[in-house]
Order: C-alpha cells, then sequence, then structure tokens
C-alpha cells in the first residue's frame, strides 16, 4: 500500500535525480557532439547539441594525420600499465607485510607508511630531490614515479583488508602444512584479497591516465614523452600564452593550433578508456570508496 | 594523482593510527624474535620495494623544507646556499600575496564544505528512499564526472563558457536576448564558476558514505512511525537527519582539518590561467606551483608551502581535538 505522500515523494525524487543524471552527463555530451561536428559549423554557430553539419575530420586528423596525437595516446597507455602494475605489487607486498600480526618490528613500519600522510615536502623539495639527486627530469621516470604511491593511503586501506578480510587460521593453515612465505602470499593471500587488489589497481589506473601534473611538473624539452593529458594541457597553455602575450603574430599562431573540433576530439579521445571500463567497473569503485569511508 | 580525497584520507590516517596502537610492542623474548625474525625474511624483502620507494618520495625530500629559510642558488645547491633567516616569509606576507591566497583558500573551502554537506545529504536521502530500479543508474552516473581529469574538466567548462563561440554565449543567451558574457575575464562570476564545478564533479563521491551510513539505519524505526502516521518528510527531519547527525559533524570537521589545503587541479586548470582572473582563482597551492615553474622563486614557494603545512597541521590537529571532544570514538587519534 502505497500513501500519497510517498508517491509523492518517489516522483519528486525521481525528478531530481533525473536532473542531477542529465547535469552529470551534459557536459560530456555537448563535448562529444562538438568532436563530430564541422569545424566551420562550431566557429560560426559555436558548441551545440544540434550541430547544422557533422564531420569526421577531427578523428581522421588526430588518428591519421597527425602523428603527435598517437604518439601521446600510446604514451598514456603505456604509463598507465607499467604504473599501475608496478603500483599494484609494491601496494600490495608492504601491505601484506604489514599486516601480518606476528612480524617483528611491524609497529614501526606501520609507523613509517603513516607518518607519510601526516607531513611531506611538498612540491618544491619533493621536485629538487627528484631532479637534482635522481634525475628523473626529461625521463619517462618523471611521469612514473612521482606519483607510484603517492603517501600511505592505499597501502593501509589494503593492509586494513588483510586483517580484516583473511582469516589468520588460513594463513597460518598454509605455512604449518610447509608452504613458503611467498607460497602463502601467492597461492593462499592474492586470491583471497582480489576484490581489494581490483578496486587498488582501478584507483592506481584511473590516477595514471589522469595524471597531467608529473608531466607538466617533469617534462621540460622532451614534449615526445607528452601524455595525452599533458598535450590537452599544453594546448591549453599555448593559447592562452598567445591571447594574453598580445604578441602582433597571435593570430597567425592561433590559427596554427590545433582547431576547435579537433582539440574536442583529443579531449574525448583522453577520456574513452574512462567511459569504456567505467560501466564495468563502478560498483567496484563504489565498495572501495566505502571501504574508505569514516565507517570502514 | 586526484583521486584519494580529504575523507577517506583522514580515515586512513585514523586506520593507520589505531593500527599501530594495536601494534604496541608485545614483549617477546629474544630467541622466539630471532627465530620469527628469520621466518618472516621473505616477508620483509616483499616489503622492501615499498620501504625504498616511500623513503624516497617522502622522507628524502623533508630536509628540502629548509630552503624556506635561504636564498637558492641553483649552482651551490640547497646546503651550500646561504641562510637569509625570516626573509622569504617576511617578504611573502608583506606583499598582498600571502592575503589573497590565504582568503582564496578558506573562502572557497568554506563555500564548498557548506555546499557539499547540503547536497551531499540531500542526494543521499534522496536515494537511500527511491524504490525503482533506476536509482543504480543514477548513483553511478552522477559519480562519473569524479573520474574525470582535471584538464578534461577544463575543456568541458570551456565548451560552455568560451567567449567566442560557447554554448552559453552562443546557444542560450539569444534565446533570452542576454549580452553575450566574456566569463573568463570577468572575475566576478569564478567564485560561483568554482564552486558549481567543484559541486558537479564531487557530489556523486561525496554521497556515498552518506548513503551507506543511512542504509545501516534500522528500518524497524521508520515501519513503527509510518504507522503512526509519519509523513515522508517528517522521517526524514525527525529519524535520518538526526540519526546522521555525527556522520556528518565528523566529515565536516575533517574537511576543516584540511581546509588550507586547496583542490590544485580546479584552481589551475579550470580558469585556464587566465591572468585577469588571478585575485579570484590564486590559492595556496597555485601558489606554490606558480613559483616554482613559472616565477623560478624557489625559496619563497617553499615558504608559502611551510607556510601551509604548519597552519594546516594546527587545523588537523584543533579540529580532531574537537572531534574527540564530541564523540572519542570518532577521533582521528
Amino acid at each position: 500500500m502505497k500513501s500519497k505522500d510517498e508517491k509523492r515523494f518517489q516522483f519528486m525524487g525521481n525528478v531530481v535525480m533525473i536532473i542531477m543524471t542529465i547535469l552529470a552527463v551534459a557536459p560530456l555530451l555537448l563535448v562529444i557532439i562538438s568532436s563530430f561536428t564541422d569545424n566551420n559549423t562550431l566557429i560560426r554557430n559555436g558548441y551545440s547539441y544540434f550541430p547544422e553539419k557533422f564531420s569526421l575530420d577531427a578523428y581522421h586528423y588526430i588518428f591519421v594525420e597527425n602523428p603527435q596525437v598517437l604518439k601521446a595516446y600510446l604514451v598514456s597507455f603505456r604509463l598507465t600499465a607499467v604504473g599501475t602494475v608496478l603500483s599494484l605489487s609494491v601496494t600490495t607486498l608492504l601491505a601484506y607485510a604489514i599486516s601480518k600480526k606476528e612480524l617483528p618490528a611491524r609497529g614501526v613500519l606501520t609507523f613509517y607508511v603513516f607518518f607519510t600522510m601526516l607531513f611531506n615536502g611538498g612540491l618544491v623539495p619533493t621536485y629538487i630531490n627528484y631532479v637534482n639527486i635522481f634525475h628523473i627530469k626529461d625521463t619517462f621516470w618523471g611521469l612514473l614515479l612521482p606519483g607510484l604511491v603517492t603517501n600511505g593511503f592505499n597501502i593501509l586501506l589494503m593492509k586494513s583488508y588483510f586483517t580484516s578480510s583473511i582469516p589468520d587460521e588460513i594463513v597460518e593453515a598454509a605455512y604449518i602444512d610447509g608452504a613458503s612465505e611467498t607460497q602463502t602470499f601467492l597461492k593462499v593471500v592474492v586470491p583471497l584479497a582480489r576484490p581489494i587488489i581490483a578496486t587498488i589497481g582501478l584507483f592506481a589506473g584511473i590516477a595514471y591516465w589522469n595524471d597531467w601534473n608529473n608531466g607538466y611538473v617533469y617534462l621540460n624539452r622532451r614534449q615526445d614523452l607528452y601524455s595525452i593529458q599533458n598535450l590537452l594541457n599544453r594546448i591549453v597553455q599555448n593559447i592562452q600564452y598567445l591571447l594574453q602575450s598580445g604578441d602582433s603574430n597571435a593570430a597567425a599562431l592561433l590559427a596554427n593550433l590545433p582547431t576547435v573540433s579537433v582539440r574536442m576530439a583529443m579531449a574525448i579521445a583522453g577520456v574513452l578508456p574512462v567511459l569504456v571500463i567505467y560501466p564495468f567497473v563502478q560498483n567496484n569503485f563504489v565498495k572501495g570508496i566505502t571501504l574508505g569511508g569514516v565507517k570502514g | 594523482m586526484e583521486i584519494s580525497d580529504s575523507c577517506s584520507f583522514f580515515s586512513c590516517i585514523k586506520k593507520g593510527w589505531h593500527a599501530m596502537k594495536q601494534t604496541a610492542k608485545v614483549k617477546r623474548d629474544s630467541k622466539k624474535t630471532l627465530r620469527l625474525v628469520k621466518r618472516f625474511i621473505p616477508v620483509y624483502l616483499m616489503a622492501l620495494p615499498g620501504i625504498i620507494y616511500l623513503f624516497i618520495n617522502n622522507y628524502m625530500p623533508l630536509p628540502g623544507l629548509v630552503l624556506a629559510f635561504k636564498k637558492y642558488s641553483t649552482k651551490k645547491g640547497i646546503w651550500g646556499s646561504p641562510w637569509v633567516g625570516l626573509k622569504n616569509f617576511k617578504y611573502l606576507f608583506r606583499t598582498q600575496d600571502a592575503w589573497i591566497i590565504t582568503r582564496n583558500t578558506l573562502g572557497y573551502n568554506i563555500l564548498f564544505i557548506i555546499v557539499n554537506v547540503v547536497m551531499a545529504v540531500s542526494i543521499a536521502i534522496i536515494l537511500s528512499e527511491l524504490t525503482t530500479r533506476w536509482k543504480k543508474v543514477y548513483q553511478s552516473t552522477i559519480l562519473l564526472p569524479h573520474f574525470l581529469s582535471t584538464v578534461i574538466i577544463s575543456y568541458l567548462v570551456f565548451a560552455f563558457l568560451s567567449s567566442e563561440n560557447g554554448f552559453l554565449n552562443n546557444s542560450i543567451f539569444p534565446l533570452f536576448g542576454k549580452e553575450q558574457i566574456p566569463w573568463y575575464t570577468e572575475p566576478k562570476y569564478w567564485p560561483f564558476i568554482l564552486v558549481f564545478v567543484q559541486t558537479w564533479r564531487g557530489v556523486g563521491y561525496n554521497c556515498i558514505v552518506y548513503l551507506s551510513t543511512i542504509l545501516g539505519f534500522d528500518r524497524e524505526i521508520y515501519e513503527a512511525s509510518a504507522i503512526d502516521g509519519a509523513s515522508k518528510w517528517q522521517q526524514i527531519r525527525k529519524i535520518t537527519l538526526p540519526l546522521l547527525r555525527p556522520t556528518i559533524i565528523m566529515l565536516v570537521l575533517l574537511s576543516v582539518g584540511r581546509i588550507f589545503y586547496s583542490d590544485f587541479g580546479l584552481f589551475y586548470q579550470v580558469p585556464q590561467q587566465s591572468g585577469v582572473l588571478m585575485n579570484v582563482t590564486q590559492t595556496i597551492d597555485t601558489y606554490v606551483y606558480r613559483g616554482l615553474l613559472e616565477r623560478n622563486d624557489m625559496p619563497m614557494a617553499t615558504a608559502a608551502g611551510v607556510y601551509q603545512s604548519l597552519i594546516g597541521f594546527i587545523l588537523v590537529m584543533s579540529a580532531n581535538l574537537i572531534v574527540r571532544k564530541i564523540d572519542p570514538d570518532s577521533a582521528l587519534f
């Protein structure tokens, strides 16, 4: 039995949520449609949901004519693959170690991880450290290293999963049955921890795919190492620079930059992988975030 | 890296702290310890890459903070550069910059906190009450913007606001006979735009913790109140909100603890670095970045960073003190 009050609430609730849902995707949709719009139409009529003339030129340009975009795209994929595997391995291994109740010096190790969440040197000291001592400027390492494990967050998240969801008895039983620590970890712990490994892996993967900070800070001369995010960022900067410099050649130089529809196609290329995997993984995200939430 | 966020960040600090308390040294005799160390050698080896990485990434830069008290010369390096005492700080606070970045960082964060709580709690309540099977779709769609990079978001915003061919200026305003607005050169609109973009991006994420809390409430209370004739609105006001209060207070206090830190990407990318907007878009984090990358003034940037971590640390501690007074179980440490 549904009361009138209940029905009214359900109706209003649905209306609000439909509006929110539309608002969430509308900007993306506008850019998607713009990327399929003929560039002259775009310049004449502006961005529109119902353009006069469609065109695939922008995609032809970025995937066939201009190798720069495809190259940046490959860097992004390579970075995300390597970064995710490395980040996940380092995180899982350390998290497993500090989840072992009997491990001598476990407290010290946990504090060592925990402390990184309270204090850090900040941008400039980190930059000087990486550039002057490890010389990662203008190398692929510059994209990879500074974001590998930004702080103890994921490590502690995973550690709390190990301690709460994998029974000690199973691990001990494997050990008593004569499995080595390495075998126990690979054959018993990893299969049981698959949900958290998937979640942390997704966090790391998305973070690497979306990262533009590291390329911006650590790549100076080597623009060939740009990820797609860095390339997108660079284009905006060039445009702003030309607009603000008051250069008399600005107009001519601006004409050389990618056209509006090409820029939009590049932005879409930049989100495409996220959009493609999102429906399959969003449930995992929600679980992961709830896990990291206050109640977890 | 943009994924980790203030609330989950703090819950993790909390977890780390509790884990440490739990593992406070249990007395063992040295023979047994030795045997355990031997047994766990492979485990220590497993931990090694992570230990080395955190050392390089998080510990080695710490001494570099002394740069805030030095005049940096690239030739001499951090340690060879001469000390200048508090000169960098004096200079920072003599300029308008210190005031502007502090005002913006605090002001925006306060706005964000208020709008986020109102929006996230409302959405969480609505989602928890809806019976339609579409609610999963609603929830995952409004979460999507959280996973877009700020560079992409700046492109999306630009599609709407661009003065030459933006959607608002070209398609919406003409319908109402309104004049075009040069958004990227008009500072007065930006507080609104930034709050809107931040909410748009974060609401799906922020409502998750509230939603999971509400779903944990005992449904019997609601059924009992419905039998007594309570309307939906009364249930929300008299049951859901009071039960949700501890969670709201916790999350708000935790974001107050992070109030001196800003979402760097949002303030750096979304205004497209427009110089005219700097007064309303520069925050401490963007100031530090620009100090390093544009002005090449490392000591000043470090000084601003030290200023941020110091005040930030005091705020975390005070927020925690207050939480502990209200609800000892929710305190971070």
